[in-house]
């Protein structure tokens, strides 16, 4: 078995996933976003992986490459429909909506007029997220009329063109701590819950990870919202809320070393094992869409 | 790509002294323990580091 890996900048992760790829003695090539070209005939080449693992920091370089490589007919983990759904979050809320997955209430606005109007239908507080990006960043807690006046405005005035397209989601007053959830292929492996004194609680911005024991209700939902936008190995960031447990975000190339150790769960070999599963039984790949069509 | 031995090299921001173990791999982001400053292992033959690229707003999971 050959495995192509794309990634951008090798982490704990990317030590971790190679480690057990050599460990079953498995073929593999790194290839680094910096320095690859694609070319639209590269089928050939590219066909010498039985899958590629795609492990960018680059959203869009991500996509990218797994758009091309789909189109090419080279099985991926994760397939580009995957990404382009959790990689922008209005696209993850919009197709969990259809799925009927429970999620905070959200809204899409263009303007700071209308996305004023959207915000006080929800109620403050409301969190103010840029549809891309990740790590909890560029994230606002708004509380009042005010705040949201001067966040819409600074954003329509100093940020780029995607800053003025806002994804405005109901806050959800968390008991402390939220909970991501692993899921390979049709089961959820493990989850954390990660606690914080701030209101946002991302291991990459402080907060703590402790285990959180995954049960069949929470296995369920978990599989039915990775399902809908389109499965693989994904990471799903989950809040407690009186309506039950709510979807937040799903991410497609997941951060997974502070949760090795507390959940006592190799997440390298789940991970591993599905890229086999991938590459000797390769899943439908979604058609090819030309690069930057979003939905 | 890894370095087969340990070796040094110099921070190009504070020209202090980096060790790098002999499991680092290429593309790997290591810190100066003198300034701080994150770096990105770039070759081992020459060895050659660079200050690591800035965040970029697409960055994430």
């Amino acid at each position: 078995m050959n495995i192509g890996i794309l990634t951008g900048r090798i982490r704990v992760e990317e030590k971790l996933l190679i480690r057990e790829i050599e460990r079953r003695n498995l073929g593999y090539e790194l290839f680094y976003d910096n320095e690859i070209t694609f070319n639209p005939r590269d089928g050939k080449s590219w066909g010498r992986f039985d899958v590629v693992l795609e492990r960018c920091v680059s959203h869009s370089r991500a996509l990218t490459s797994l758009q091309l490589l789909n189109s090419m007919g080279i099985p991926t983990v994760n397939t580009s429909m995957t990404a382009r759904i959790c990689g922008d979050k209005i696209l993850t809320a919009a197709t969990l909506a259809l799925a009927d997955i429970p999620q905070p209430e959200f809204r899409v606005a263009y303007t700071p007029e209308s996305a004023l109007i959207a915000i006080e239908e929800i109620g403050y507080p409301v969190v103010l997220k840029p549809p891309v990006g990740s790590w909890g960043r560029l994230m606002a807690k708004v509380n009042n009329r005010e705040t949201a006046e001067a966040i819409l405005e600074h954003k329509s005035t100093l940020g780029g063109v995607q800053h003025s397209v806002f994804f405005i989601q109901e806050y959800i007053e968390k008991p402390g701590r939220d909970i991501r959830a692993f899921v390979t292929g049709d089961q959820t492996i493990c989850a954390i819950q990660r606690r914080s004194d701030h209101w946002i609680t991302n291991t990459a911005r402080g907060g703590t990870a402790e285990n959180y024991p995954v049960d069949d209700a929470l296995n369920t939902l978990c599989v039915q919202a990775a399902n809908a936008v389109g499965g693989g190995v994904i990471a799903l960031d989950l809040f407690e809320s009186d309506r039950g447990m709510l979807v937040n975000e799903i991410n497609y190339t997941m951060e997974f070393r502070n949760s090795i150790e507390p959940t006592g769960v190799r997440i390298p070999e789940h991970i591993i094992d599905y890229v086999i599963q991938v590459a000797e039984h390769p899943i439908p790949q979604p058609e090819f869409e030309p690069v930057g069509v979003l939905w | 790509m890894s370095v087969t031995a340990v070796e040094t090299v110099e921070c190009p921001e504070c020209a202090g002294e980096i060790h790098l173990s002999e499991n680092v791999l290429a593309h790997e982001i290591i810190q100066c323990s003198d300034c701080g400053v994150e770096l990105e292992f770039l070759s081992t033959s020459p060895v050659e580091v660079d200050l690591a690229p800035e965040i970029e707003e697409d960055w994430g999971e």
